[in-house]
């Protein structure tokens, strides 16, 4: 693939000082880069900000989807490096919100050269419980999960094109949320949900060679304050923050305190 | 006879204070006890998602007090883990990004565990800041509605495996309507190929090529009007007799002939059905070969020869097999010797759209392709066919049968 083809494909823009350190913002399983919205201008003002949606979400090259390709966290990991080596900016720090964490795990530990550092925002190795670990979720949980995904197949297909109605008080949304925003197909959600709630990526952590900083919220549904603990215990010299913020997405409900710490750790990992 | 029959007078006045009182009785009707007791669930939650307020009908789904809800648990531990993760990764975002989100299909998970389907809007109510101060969420029982969505997912899964179906049973019977293997010809080499244009409907080409006695062989191909299994029993019908009337009567009119009388008893004029058929009688001679043809109303064969020139066999004018009780077939007798290629093709090729304007490939332009390809072999003029086959596209919609026969320029080299 030449360089337009992986830039396109992954619909990636690039934003902020030409001279800046890169930092590159990675969605996970849900919406597209417009999650990375309430933080990304105040990064791009000191930084250079790579967004991009993974293929399958947001503005991607649908037609460059494969089940074979993105059934597992490689295709997309594949995929960063593929993005990296186009734009080949020097080291990065890769920012990886839930299931990108582990995609930027897997990235640093196959070409650990071109990172600078990782920030593992609510990142889980996995989500399912296992002996002597607790990820968040039983082995029925995922079940259900997976299970629902395919006999609720309309409600998630409608669910995940939702019926814009609007935003009056934020006009600035609108053009591009009736575009695309959350909006996914079913078939490839399914695969996404499969990739990201079956994986297992405990194993990499300690391979992990470059600086890290995890993210963790006080109050995750997803990804619960033992598993936080679990990745800065398992990579060897990374540092904890623990926000003061309730879900699974403080880029969005915390969006101040989490630029704060990306930028203190992009600054210290310079 | 109605009771207020017995005072006309009196009685619209009744009518007029019942509909008062009963418009009264709904005013009084506290916004309260409209808000506990509404057709659909009502809860307000905290931007955290702590639920702050729930209506009754909602409890009641949920099998809760209110005291075990109201600051205890949040909107997501309401809802299934499928729910829950929805929640989280789509639905609030989208809430937090856009100020409001409706019609999202969601998952309850009632106090004995039982799993209700819901709909699910939410609006982030904001103070005169325009700072969001809270989520209000209206809940509606899509019961109904999931297994009506079941049930038309449940109909599609059951069309797609019926159309897998059909296309498995289309294939293997178009398979089975064709030689699988043409017998090897000694000195002459012989190659084919079909082209399917619908998996999902049996085409009416077909073609053969079939031992007589000695040293006769019979070769046909033809094109049944229509496709799908009427066709498909015609193209059945057509084969066998073929075969059959070459061994009684090895004359290519003749065979024709017995084709049309089988054809005209089988199908009468409420479901007529014909076909257009090249026969060929073909006798090895020491250098090669003569092909006696005869055609009823089948394009014209090609003679690819050995110096480079192509004859258009003239075979047409030939009647149509089927329609006719005493149809006229026109007849020529080909001699094929080394480097000679005898094309036979159905109109699938030369009726193929070869542009936007949606023009046919034509006999002229298959003439000059021919005369490009001239001198060749069979292998080697059904493989530059199967190319410009390829390259029609979507252009190509119709089935197309291609049978080649060659005298090898080299008699050593002859295959199959």
């Amino acid at each position: 693939m030449g360089a337009v083809d992986v830039l396109s494909r992954n619909c990636v823009v690039v934003d902020g000082p030409v001279d800046g350190p890169v930092v590159v913002l990675s969605h996970g399983f849900g919406c597209d880069q417009n999650l990375w919205r309430l933080v990304a201008p105040a990064l791009a003002e000191r930084f250079r900000v790579v967004l991009f949606d993974h293929v399958g979400a947001g503005r991607s090259d649908l037609s460059a989807w494969r089940e074979d390709r993105y059934s597992s966290l490689e295709g997309y990991a594949e995929d960063v490096l593929e993005i990296l080596r186009e734009l080949d900016p020097g080291p990065v720090v890769f920012v990886g919100h839930s299931v990108s964490a582990m995609i930027g795990v897997l990235a640093a530990v196959a070409e650990p050269e071109r990172f600078a550092g990782l920030v593992l925002l609510t990142p889980s190795p996995r989500y399912v419980d296992d002996e002597g670990y607790r990820g968040g979720f039983s082995a029925e949980d995922v079940d259900e999960l997976l299970e629902s995904l395919e006999s609720n197949y309309l409600g998630w297909s409608a669910a995940m094109g939702p019926v814009i109605m609007g935003t009056p008080d934020r006009p600035e949304l609108e053009e591009e949320l009736t575009n695309s925003f959350c909006r996914t197909d079913p078939k490839i959600a399914r695969v996404f949900a499969r990739a990201t709630f079956l994986s297992d990526n405990r194993a990499d952590l300690p391979k992990v060679a470059v600086p890290t900083l995890v993210v963790e919220c006080s109050q995750d549904a997803i990804a619960p304050r033992e598993v936080g603990a679990y990745v800065h215990a398992q990579i060897p010299g990374s540092e904890l923050v623990t926000l003061d913020a309730t879900g699974h997405c403080p880029q969005l409900s915390s969006p101040e305190a989490t630029t704060e710490a990306i930028t203190a750790f992009v600054a210290g990992a310079r | 006879m109605c009771a207020t029959g017995q005072d006309p007078d009196g009685g619209a006045d009744d009518a007029r204070d019942d509909s008062a009182a009963a418009f009264s009785a709904l005013l009084e009707d506290s916004a309260e006890d409209l808000y506990e007791h509404a057709p659909c669930g009502y809860l307000s939650t905290l931007l955290d998602g702590r639920i702050a307020k729930i209506n009754t009908t909602m409890l009641g789904w949920l099998g809760y007090t209110r005291e075990q809800v109201v600051g205890r648990l949040r909107f997501a531990d309401l809802l299934t883990v499928g729910g829950k993760i929805y929640h989280e990764t789509h639905f609030a975002p989208l809430l937090r990004m856009q100020g409001e989100l409706g019609g999202v299909a969601l998952e309850l998970r009632t106090a004995d565990r039982r799993r209700l389907p819901v709909m699910v809007t939410s609006v982030v109510k904001t103070g005169a800041d325009g700072q969001p101060l809270l989520i209000r969420t209206t809940v509606f029982d899509a019961r109904d509605r999931r297994s009506y969505e079941r049930e038309l997912l449940r109909a599609r899964e059951e069309a797609e495996r019926e159309r897998d179906r059909a296309q498995r049973l289309a294939t293997t019977l178009q398979r089975s309507l064709l030689p699988p293997t043409l017998p090897p010809v000694p000195g002459v080499e012989v190659d084919s190929y079909y082209h399917i244009a619908s998996p999902e409907q049996v085409g009416g080409d077909f073609y053969d090529l079939f031992p007589l006695s000695g040293e006769r062989w019979g070769l046909f191909l033809g094109d049944v009007c229509g496709k799908g299994a009427g066709a498909a029993a015609v193209t059945s019908l057509a084969r066998y007799t073929l075969r059959a009337a070459a061994v009684y009567d090895s004359d290519p009119v003749a065979v024709l002939d017995n084709l049309n009388t089988v054809l005209n008893h089988e199908y009468h004029l409420d479901d007529p059905r014909f076909c257009t058929v090249i026969f060929g009688l073909l006798t090895q001679t020491d250098d090669g070969c003569t092909v006696q043809l005869a055609s009823g109303g089948h394009p014209p064969a090609l003679l690819l020869r050995a110096d480079g020139t192509v004859e258009q066999q003239h075979t047409t004018g030939g009647q149509l097999v089927g329609v006719l009780p005493d149809p006229r077939f026109v007849t020529a007798t080909v001699r094929l010797t080394p480097g000679d290629t005898l094309l036979l093709y159905t109109d699938g090729l030369t009726e193929a759209r070869v542009d936007a304007a949606r023009n046919r490939y034509d006999d002229e332009a298959l003439l000059d392709f021919a005369t490009a390809l001239a001198p060749t072999s069979a292998s080697v003029a059904i493989t530059a066919v199967r190319s410009l086959l390829t390259s029609f596209g979507d252009g190509l919609d119709d089935d197309t049968a291609v049978l080649a026969l060659s005298v090898p320029a080299d008699p050593g080299r002859a295959r199959r």
